[in-house]
């Protein structure tokens, strides 16, 4: 480890449960505690506990907050509620991604952006450059806060047991959206009902000095619902099956929200409804207009191999035509499950291409994503 | 601390020899409780064929975990003899009981092995 590692506020309990720890993003960060498949299980059947310690947190405040994030990001962040999040991206103005964000709206002047521990540091520096003009402040405040997270169908019940006060509003909350509550041991806590795995789940924002307290907490009043200390390998499979994209995988700044099959997240307004100018949107707008020249895929395997990020795709001649950006054997279907990039006459369901497995071609059927919904 | 038992020689490839590795001997070969615990949940092996030959430090077959894909090194040369059927159904055998019945392979060795490293060496290579 080097000394710019970076550590959780959480490494002394990661240690303590025998985690394996590996480097991530410049974290030092657990994979797993136990096992990836009882990891990934406890999250779709009871509840998971995840350190996200080190994903970035950037506040941005002032009157023109709002107006600033409207030309900075790809969707209308002002049409945000109080208390809403949206899932959104940072774009370059070629229309390539720069990193994909959630942002919750904290007061009419407040709002609250996450972004990838990887990219937090390009974010921050992009995002204060198209502050020029407006009246509005950024801060980067990722080393004050922790990020734990509680995923599964148990998730409700724990999380509202963890709170003093607010765990009416826990239970009433939607998905996507978030409120301030009081946790056990007077510990204020920012608690969203979003996540990254398919499940229903809270992702609570804490002072990374009482992050110990609440991870306890979790794993206290979890414990009667068979709560499970979750690392990264599970977190990357859980969000394949949910077919949710992963950055530097399925994006990157070659790659537009289109390409993706996230189009929906670009907002260009309409004569009733206008929309300003953003940062990307002639590109966008040319991207949306020409549709894109390959497309985002699910794959679905028959045999054992699975298909890994960086293996080709291959038409019925062999030829490679596209690229795998994830894959792996999915615990849920017990199938090997990807990701990929394909031409668009490729992409209907039920085509079948190989996959160059390490010199062995291995078929597999396009599928429409995600591969796993939890039953509402 | 993952352990390494000291009856057993191993490769710098994370296998598992059981027995002497002199030529015309049979020995059993697996993978380390290290190799087991790196790769995570394994959930497919692809172990060589009875008949197959193997070659010392040659890929023979792989590991497939939930997490990532690991080629299969042969620690040792010969004709494989065995090969432990019971890893098709139950792969995690391999997690849980890496040198006992998470044993891969059986090899008749043609070519005594002079490279591999004993425990003490093979415990240093992983810490």
């Amino acid at each position: 480890m080097s000394d710019a590692t970076l550590r959780s506020p959480l490494h002394d309990q990661h240690v303590a449960l025998g985690a394996t720890l590996v480097p991530f993003a410049g974290w030092e960060m657990p994979v797993r505690y136990t096992g990836d498949i009882a990891e990934h299980t406890a999250v779709r059947t009871a509840a998971g506990l995840f350190d996200l310690s080190h994903m970035g947190e950037i506040s941005i405040r002032g009157d023109q907050a709002a107006a600033f994030l409207d030309h900075a990001l790809v969707g209308r962040i002002s049409a945000v509620a109080l208390w809403g999040a949206k899932y959104t991206m940072l774009c370059t103005p070629e229309g390539g991604v720069i990193d994909d964000l959630i942002v919750y709206r904290r007061d009419w002047d407040h709002f609250f952006i996450v972004a990838n521990a990887a990219n937090k540091d390009v974010v921050v520096e992009e995002l204060t450059a198209r502050l020029a003009g407006f009246d509005a402040t950024l801060e980067d405040i990722s080393p004050e806060v922790a990020l734990i997270a509680v995923q599964g169908p148990r998730a409700e019940d724990i999380v509202a047991r963890m709170c003093t006060r607010g765990d009416d509003d826990i239970r009433a909350m939607r998905y996507y959206s978030a409120a301030n509550v009081l946790l056990q041991g007077d510990i204020h806590a920012f608690v969203a009902r979003t996540g990254y795995t398919g499940e229903d789940g809270f992702e609570l924002f804490v002072d990374a000095d009482e992050a110990a307290a609440v991870w306890a907490l979790a794993l206290e009043e979890g414990a009667a619902d068979g709560i499970v200390p979750c690392g990264l390998s599970s977190r990357d499979t859980l969000r394949l099956e949910a077919g949710m994209p992963l950055y530097g995988q399925e994006l990157t700044r070659d790659t537009t929200p289109f390409d993706a099959g996230l189009g929906r997240i670009v907002v260009f307004g309409t004569p009733a409804k206008p929309r300003g100018d953003f940062v990307g949107r002639e590109a966008l707008l040319r991207a949306k207009v020409e549709g894109p020249s390959r497309v985002l895929v699910g794959l679905l395997g028959d045999g054992r191999r699975a298909a890994r990020a960086g293996y080709g795709v291959l038409d019925a001649e062999g030829a490679t035509v596209g690229v795998v950006t994830s894959g792996a054997p999915s615990p849920t279907l017990g199938r090997p499950i990807a990701m990929a990039y394909v031409p668009a006459t490729l992409a209907e369901p039920g085509t079948v291409v190989g996959i160059d497995v390490r010199g062995r071609r291995e078929d597999m059927t396009v599928t429409a994503l995600p591969f796993y919904s939890r039953a509402s | 601390m993952s352990n390494v038992p000291e009856e057993l020689a191993y490769s710098a490839e994370h296998e598992w020899v059981s027995g002497e590795p002199d030529a015309g001997a049979e020995v059993t070969v697996g993978i380390t409780e290290h190799a087991a615990q790196a790769l995570g949940d394994i959930v497919y092996v692809e172990a060589p064929r009875v008949g197959d030959t193997v070659v010392a430090g040659e890929v023979c077959g792989e590991l497939e975990s939930t997490k990532a894909v690991s080629e299969l090194y042969s620690p040792v040369s010969g004709t494989v003899i065995a090969v432990n059927e019971a890893l098709e159904g139950a792969p995690e055998t391999l997690n849980s009981d890496a040198y006992g019945d998470g044993w891969i392979f059986k090899v008749e060795i043609s070519e005594t092995a002079t490279d591999l490293l004993d425990a003490e060496a093979y415990a240093a290579l992983t810490e």
